[in-house]
């Protein structure tokens, strides 16, 4: 347990849970991740959580934060490999994930940020012309 | 494989690394109980819920966490976790259960949405006195 390492790779930012956390390192992840877009200007932020095999209310609301805080750095979210109990648990728990982008995986979850930025970018041009 | 019947088992809380020492004891419990994955993520999520309550709510986050296996002829296997403090308790246990998600102080989803995820829940609570929370879940 411990620590979630986070790589760079071209304008995304791959967080890769390694266990299931304990609150302290949800939370230093969510500020290791503000830090890093700040520094690097990166669009976009890949989660995988596919080892993580209990999601409660509390990281799950930790995980919808890092979204918004993302997005009010600029930068879109995918929230990658939730594995299948985790999301019938998730519903039934009544987890708000209004606003969390999820793919199956982190192939698919590139795919995903993609087309979110290609469309942002197709948005801003329309509004130049 | 842990055997109906077996003893119970005591976790104590102290602090928020007891959340996930409780959540993965009660999944051990239950996968050797034979439930299944879905339902060892339900109960874990149920006790990680609880347990987060403790360590946020009661008196220096202290309280305990006790899993038991069941077995009853009418229901058949099953498991039991009770989850105790000694802290302010829940002035209004029925008001906790309506609250909703945007309780803000944590407690909104936390009750409700356990009582969703398992088959029996109890609250036994009074102000000053402590709370005590009993789950239970029956094997399909």
């Amino acid at each position: 347990m411990g620590r979630v390492p986070i790589v760079r790779i071209g304008d995304t930012l791959l967080a890769t849970v390694q266990d299931d956390l304990y609150d302290r390192d949800a939370l230093a992840l969510q500020e290791e991740l503000s830090a890093m877009l700040e520094q690097t200007e990166a669009r976009g932020v890949l989660i995988d959580v596919s080892v993580v095999e209990t999601v409660d209310s509390y990281l799950g609301r930790i995980l919808r934060d890092v979204a918004l805080g993302a997005r009010l750095l600029g930068a879109h979210t995918v929230v990658v490999g939730i594995q299948p109990a985790v999301a019938v648990t998730l519903v039934e728990l009544g987890l708000e994930i209004k606003g969390i982008h999820t793919a199956l995986n982190p192939e698919k979850g590139m795919a995903r940020l993609r087309r979110l930025l290609a469309a942002e970018e197709a948005r801003d041009r329309s509004r130049v012309h | 494989m842990i055997a109906p019947g077996s003893t119970e088992l005591t976790l104590p809380v102290a602090s928020e690394y007891d959340i996930v020492a409780a959540r993965q004891r009660a999944r051990d419990v239950a996968k050797g109980l034979g439930f299944s994955l879905v339902d060892q993520s339900r109960i874990a999520t149920a006790v990680s819920e609880l347990t987060r309550n403790v360590v946020r709510y009661a008196t220096d986050s202290r309280g305990e966490v006790r899993i038991r296996p069941l077995e009853r002829s009418a229901r058949g296997v099953g498991i039991e976790i009770v989850v105790a403090d000694d802290g302010p308790g829940i002035p209004d246990v029925a008001e906790a259960m309506r609250a909703g998600v945007s309780g803000g102080k944590g407690l909104g989803m936390g009750l409700p949405g356990t009582r969703r995820l398992m088959d029996e829940m109890e609250i036994d609570s009074e102000p000053g006195r402590g709370t005590l929370v009993t789950i239970r879940k029956w094997r399909r």
